[in-house]
């Protein structure tokens, strides 16, 4: 009897289970499909880049300046641009960054309008097209602080009020900070109540614990932060455009108020502006090449640690 | 034993005098760092917008109607005639380039130069040593005709370099919209079904692959994403549908919805996992399948935040520039074909800003388009999260 009644109820299920099969498998192939034309067209792009620079990825790509009016020769000063770009960015963001982390973890309210509202301008900051913090890095930094620095300081001879790496590199920062807020407070949610409240339990004071043992927890959030955040930073342009990025250096910039080549911008003036697109498309090939790998590469690193931080909290 | 008290309580209060400087120092200082997150998102917008407002000033002062802007031929003045040509119509953004700059003041050449086509070729290459003094010129010159420019606002021609320069955002206007619509409709149902199977269908271990791997897209930075649409989809589409313009505003989607869809797939993945279990649970206990409780049950449930997901896709879009300034092929042209070239805000601000003077109204009609940009950007983060918030809450309110 009860093996009877067992085997009505499979029969009923499977042949149910059987006559959606046919919908079912077509929605869910449908969606397998989309998934895999994401990732397909995603290794079609990686594939057909690592091809085609192949050949001119070498050390000697990496480590030379350009010849014969960008012709010919490497990287090497747009490599060098990128990387002192990512560096003063990083330096400006990344302390701002956490700063308002900590606030919005350990200060801040649950409830408060303030921090909803801090919560809301960072959120704001990281979908504002980034062509924008271009035009605000002109405005602001250029025109504003730049040229009154220049009145002030230079009595109004040209130095700070143009573009130049300093103001790239501020405004990337902008641009990176939500980044690195995101990360930072990720990394500080993981930190237990206990060992706050154990802290604060053996008389050290708000400030103390946050220093002592909020912070040093905090650590490897900064560290995902400030990678993610150089990731993004080497492979925007659109912020730079008129900010400091130039055409052609013959040398390395010697100080902040000098221009800069970089990796992103090469790749576009190379590609739309140069003399003969097609004469150069190894070396714009090879330099898309670099600047992907990098990239990647440490948004890989980043994810690493992230994934490290996550099964730690567990 | 009274006065005990009064005494532990004297030297607790005491502590907390001895702290209270460096700590007062210490949170006021982190809050007003907090605060600045602020004071930058108000910062771009006062700034970004003070460099447009030259544009409403001089229009009240001069209103000088000259320009019949409609009528006028527009074809062969706009940017447009180039676009067939390959790389040619993106050309601008170059500040060194020596071929173009002669655009910038080509005005002064020509007394009718409305009635004539303003294609590269036919303005001299003149020597451009005398720039400041012409520039100046130019300044003045403007400060007269911007009368026009609010006029001229409505209309599709964007020829801002000229003897009367005309700034006309429509078809600047429908051509963002042009490549918005292409690139949302390719990457919303990709991104979409692709985190339904992720978040409903797939196994854990099938997740965790997937899952960093489309995400991986969003380190692709955006000039790399054009670059590939310039060198390698541009030729291929060519091939394919055979049509005229090798750059234009289908490129443009294709590329710009590969640059939307991490941002799409992750936060409508997102919104799909963080369904409440019992949802899913109630569903399948009931005799439906899994593919039934995925899109009759969790789909609806998580439609606010796919919404917002869509929503910000549409902001990427509608602001990338890199990707717009490579493969739209930058002519503003205004027709339905999609398989013309067109020009959005963002890569004309990105294209011509090097080359605008400090001042000019082109640099502040720029500037106008910026905050444009920026205002539309703000609206649609806030009603992302506000309609989703609010939807969320009202939804799972009862769990």
């Amino acid at each position: 009897m009860n093996t009877k009644t067992n085997t009505t109820e499979n029969h009923f299920f499977s042949s149910e289970g059987k006559k959606m099969d046919i919908k079912g498998k077509l929605i869910v192939g449908t969606t397998q499909l989309a998934v895999a034309l994401i990732i397909a067209i995603l290794f079609i792009i990686l594939g057909i880049i690592v091809y085609e620079g192949r050949d001119k990825f070498s050390w000697e790509f990496i480590s030379s300046f350009p010849t014969d009016g960008m012709t010919k020769g490497g990287i090497f000063p747009a490599l060098i641009g990128t990387f002192i770009l990512v560096i003063v960015m990083s330096i400006a963001a990344v302390p701002f960054g956490t700063i308002t982390a900590i606030y919005l973890t350990e200060y801040a309210k649950e409830n408060s309008v303030i921090a909803a509202a801090v919560r809301f301008s960072i959120r704001t900051l990281a979908v504002v097209p980034s062509i924008i913090f271009g035009l605000f890095g002109l405005g602001f930094f250029i025109q504003f602080v730049g040229a009154g620095a220049d009145t002030v300081l230079n009595g109004g001879q040209l130095r700070w009020g143009q573009p130049n790496i300093l103001w790239a590199s501020l405004t990337m920062s902008l641009l990176t900070l939500p980044v690195i807020i995101v990360s930072v407070e990720e990394a500080l949610k993981t930190i237990p109540r206990e060992l706050r409240e154990a802290s604060l339990a053996l008389g050290a004071t708000k400030w103390q614990t946050i220093r002592k043992v909020v912070f040093p927890g905090s650590i490897s959030g900064i560290m995902t932060g400030t990678i993610l955040a150089v990731s993004r930073g080497a492979g925007e342009v659109a912020p730079i455009l008129f900010t400091g990025a130039a055409y052609y250096l013959a040398t390395l910039p010697g100080s902040l108020s000098d221009q800069f080549m970089n990796l992103g911008y090469h790749i576009y003036i190379m590609s739309t502006q140069s003399s003969d697109v097609e004469k150069t498309m190894p070396i714009q090939f090879a330099t898309t090449l670099v600047l992907l790998l990098l990239t990647l590469s440490l948004n890989l690193v980043a994810v690493l640690i992230r994934s490290r931080i996550r099964r730690k909290a567990k | 034993m009274n006065s005990q008290l009064s005494n532990t309580n004297f030297t607790k209060e005491s502590l907390k005098k001895q702290f209270r400087l460096s700590e007062f120092l210490a949170e006021k200082i982190i809050s007003s760092v907090a605060f600045l997150s602020i004071a930058i998102i108000f910062l771009i917008f006062v700034f970004v917008f003070k460099e447009s407002l030259p544009i409403f000033s001089k229009g009240k002062e001069a209103p000088k109607t000259e320009v019949q802007a409609t009528d006028s031929a527009s074809k062969p003045e706009s940017y447009g005639t180039t676009s067939t040509e390959e790389l040619k119509p993106e050309s601008y953004g170059a500040e060194p380039t020596e071929e173009l700059k002669p655009e910038t003041y080509g005005s002064e050449t020509v007394s009718q130069a409305d009635l004539q086509p303003e294609s590269y070729g036919d303005v001299k290459a003149e020597p451009l040593t005398a720039d400041s003094g012409e520039m100046t010129d130019k300044v003045t010159e403007n400060t007269d005709g911007a009368g026009n420019t609010w006029n001229t606002f409505f209309t599709t021609e964007w020829v801002p370099v000229s003897d009367n320069p005309r700034f006309g955002l429509l078809g600047l206007l429908i051509g963002t919209l042009k490549v918005t619509v292409i690139a949302m409709l390719i990457a919303g149902p990709l991104a979409v079904l692709a985190a339904l199977f992720t978040s409903c269908f797939a196994s854990k271990k099938t997740k965790e692959i997937i899952k960093p791997i489309i995400e991986m897209l969003a380190a692709f930075p955006s000039v790399v994403i054009g670059f590939f649409a310039l060198m390698v989809l541009a030729s291929f589409f060519q091939n394919v549908f055979g049509y005229d313009s090798r750059l234009n505003a289908f490129i443009g989607g294709v590329a710009m919805a590969l640059a939307a869809i991490p941002i799409i797939y992750t936060i409508s993945e997102d919104a799909l996992s963080s369904i409440p279990k019992t949802y899913t649970e109630a569903s399948l206990a009931l005799g439906a399948s899994k593919w039934q409780t995925a899109f009759f049950v969790v789909l609806p449930a998580a439609t606010p935040g796919i919404f917002a997901a869509l929503l910000l896709g549409v902001g990427r879009v509608f602001g990338e520039t890199m990707i717009a300034l490579m493969a739209t092929g930058n002519a503003a042209l205004v027709s339905a074909n999609p398989f013309e070239s067109v020009r959005t805000f963002a890569a004309t601000i990105g294209a011509e800003m090097a080359e605008t003077v400090f001042g000019e109204t082109h640099y502040s009609v720029l500037f106008f388009i910026g905050s444009l940009l920026f205002i539309f950007s703000f609206a649609l983060n806030a009603l992302a999260e506000f309609y989703v918030k609010g939807k969320l809450i009202k939804k799972f309110q009862g769990k």
